[in-house]
């Protein structure tokens, strides 16, 4: 395990390690809305998800949390607005995005084993009709041994509890090397140390000048590893630094309002 | 070996190698992404295809990939432009098709000397030179682009969103793997008939789903035992005069039944032994 860490900073490596300007290197949103059967499931959103921070989403049950990820992504349409990264549409540039869909999206029987489930992480990079480069294999090594999943690289993920499965996840989205994570409710049903691996990696991610971006429903102590909040419920209620956003006035909005 | 001095059998055998290779490996597709009633719904639906072709005289394969294309539209459009959901959909395009299919083929049955049975179950025993040519290229076809796509299906099938966001073109990819699935019922359609090839396309996969944990090993498994089961279904259909087509689906459905009662996955016997361990 001591080891790892180099290889891991290897792994991350940006071409720059300081962007040019800063400014582009955010997710810009502007007005962005959605619905759903007519009816507003997001309405004006306007904020910044800026590069080194690590962002949280929060809001309650059916705000709009994974709704406004998903907008972002290009993966419900938006009625209205934006979003911005790097001057261009993201739905444009989406080879530099890693998602981690909520667990309970992902069919656990599908027959296939954490090394086949992280290499998928490397299937856009290794592009069509080639094999995956030995290159391409280290760096899922790296990434399993970093979520210290390695020796359980043959085991189908079936068999696996429900923070190990996270832990795959998050070993693939690193293995996508984007300059953008997106995590939808990374946080349910795991145990203790996996939340532990999460936030190191977050950690770790955002010193490097990478976009994190987490849904979270829990306002639990762990709220106090994010830099920065969005704060949801159908509309935003209120956005930025973490002390800025953490008021009675704006969770009484968020949590307290029809 | 006897057997194997008629030209028919060695036909059929090799025919029944390549319906199970080919089905096996493509209907694992369809089973881990729950679509088994939408290869049930598509090898209904090229019926009227093949009576079409046998009346205007195209190539009958050739008709019946059409009538298989035109249907998974129809269910595709139905579903995305209506409030009816996909599986209502499939239920309403399939078996219209089929009833037009089994209307035209009784129509021109006489005149053609062909019987509608052997569409409906197979007639492996029966088939051309031209045919095993058909097939073979047919599975070829459909085996390579599985060979060179098999790493972004696999992600598509295990975790669409994710591919999606990962920037693969997952519509492209949904398309191919209903040409395959098109191309894979076409093929088996003189082995197995467009009712029981449902049966070849799950049921091998499904059995060797029970056995291992990786998606190719599923398909090689899969294969082995449809390939298997293909040449024993042919032997007991030639020495007790069974109709091929249902005795190749009750050999695979006794190799299921085998895998399911001894599986450590399964929860019957495979138990029992955990436990007495």
């Amino acid at each position: 395990m001591q080891n790892t860490s180099p290889k891991f900073g290897l792994l991350l490596k940006t071409p720059q390690r300081m962007p040019i300007n800063r400014e582009f290197r955010d997710i810009h949103i502007s007005h962005l809305g959605v619905q759903y059967h007519r009816q507003d499931a997001l309405q004006d959103i306007t904020c910044t998800i800026k590069a080194g921070r690590l962002t949280g989403i929060f809001g309650p049950n059916g705000a709009g949390k994974s709704t406004l990820i998903k907008a972002i992504l290009g993966l419900v349409p938006m009625s209205m607005g934006s979003v911005l990264y790097d001057g261009r549409p993201l739905v444009d540039q989406l080879e530099k995005v890693a998602y981690v869909p909520q667990r309970s999206q992902i069919d656990w029987n599908y027959p296939a084993t954490v090394w086949d489930v992280v290499m998928t992480g490397r299937v856009k990079k290794t592009g069509w009709l080639r094999s995956f480069s030995s290159m391409s294999r280290q760096i899922a090594m790296t990434a399993l041994e970093r979520v210290e999943m390695l020796k359980y690289t043959d085991r189908p993920i079936g068999e696996l509890s429900g923070g190990q499965q996270q832990r795959v996840f998050l070993a693939r989205a690193l293995t996508q090397e984007p300059e953008i994570f997106c995590f939808d409710e990374p946080f349910v049903g795991i145990d203790h140390k996996t939340q532990g691996v999460l936030f190191n990696i977050f950690q770790e991610l955002t010193d490097r000048g990478k976009i994190v971006l987490v849904v979270n429903h829990d306002l639990g102590q762990s709220i106090n590893h994010f830099d920065d909040l969005i704060l949801l419920n159908c509309q935003l209620i209120a956005s930025g630094p973490r002390l800025h956003v953490l008021t009675e006035t704006n969770l009484q909005r968020a949590y307290f309002t029809i | 070996m006897e057997p194997l001095q008629y030209g028919f059998m060695q036909r059929s055998l090799i025919v029944a190698v390549l319906i199970g290779l080919l089905c096996a490996v493509v209907g694992t597709y369809l089973m881990v992404q729950r679509l088994a009633l939408l290869g049930d719904a598509i090898s209904h639906s090229v019926l009227p295809g093949l009576a079409i072709a046998f009346i205007i005289g195209a190539n009958i394969f050739l008709g019946a990939f059409i009538a298989a294309m035109v249907s998974t539209v129809a269910i595709a459009v139905i579903k995305n432009r209506s409030p009816i959901k996909e599986d209502a959909a499939m239920g309403i395009v399939f078996s219209g098709f089929f009833a037009l299919g089994v209307t035209l083929i009784t129509g021109i049955q006489k005149a053609n000397k062909i019987d509608l049975n052997h569409f409906l179950f197979g007639n492996i025993l029966g088939v051309t030179p031209n045919e095993v040519r058909d097939t073979a290229i047919l599975a070829a076809v459909a085996l390579i682009i599985v060979f060179l796509l098999y790493k972004e299906l696999l992600f598509y099938t295990f975790d669409p969103v994710g591919a999606q966001v990962a920037g693969l073109p997952v519509n492209q990819l949904n398309i191919s793997l209903m040409l395959l699935i098109s191309l894979t019922i076409v093929a088996s359609m003189k082995a197995v008939g467009v009712i029981l090839v449902l049966s070849m396309l799950i049921t091998p996969g499904a059995t060797a789903y029970l056995l291992v944990n990786r998606l190719h090993q599923v398909m090689i498994l899969g294969a082995a035992i449809a390939i298997i089961s293909s040449i024993v279904g042919i032997y007991l259909s030639y020495f007790y005069n069974l109709p091929s087509g249902p005795a190749i689906v009750l050999v695979v459905c006794t190799a299921f039944v085998l895998a399911f009662l001894f599986s450590p996955k399964s929860r019957v016997l495979g138990a029992l032994v955990k436990h007495g361990r």
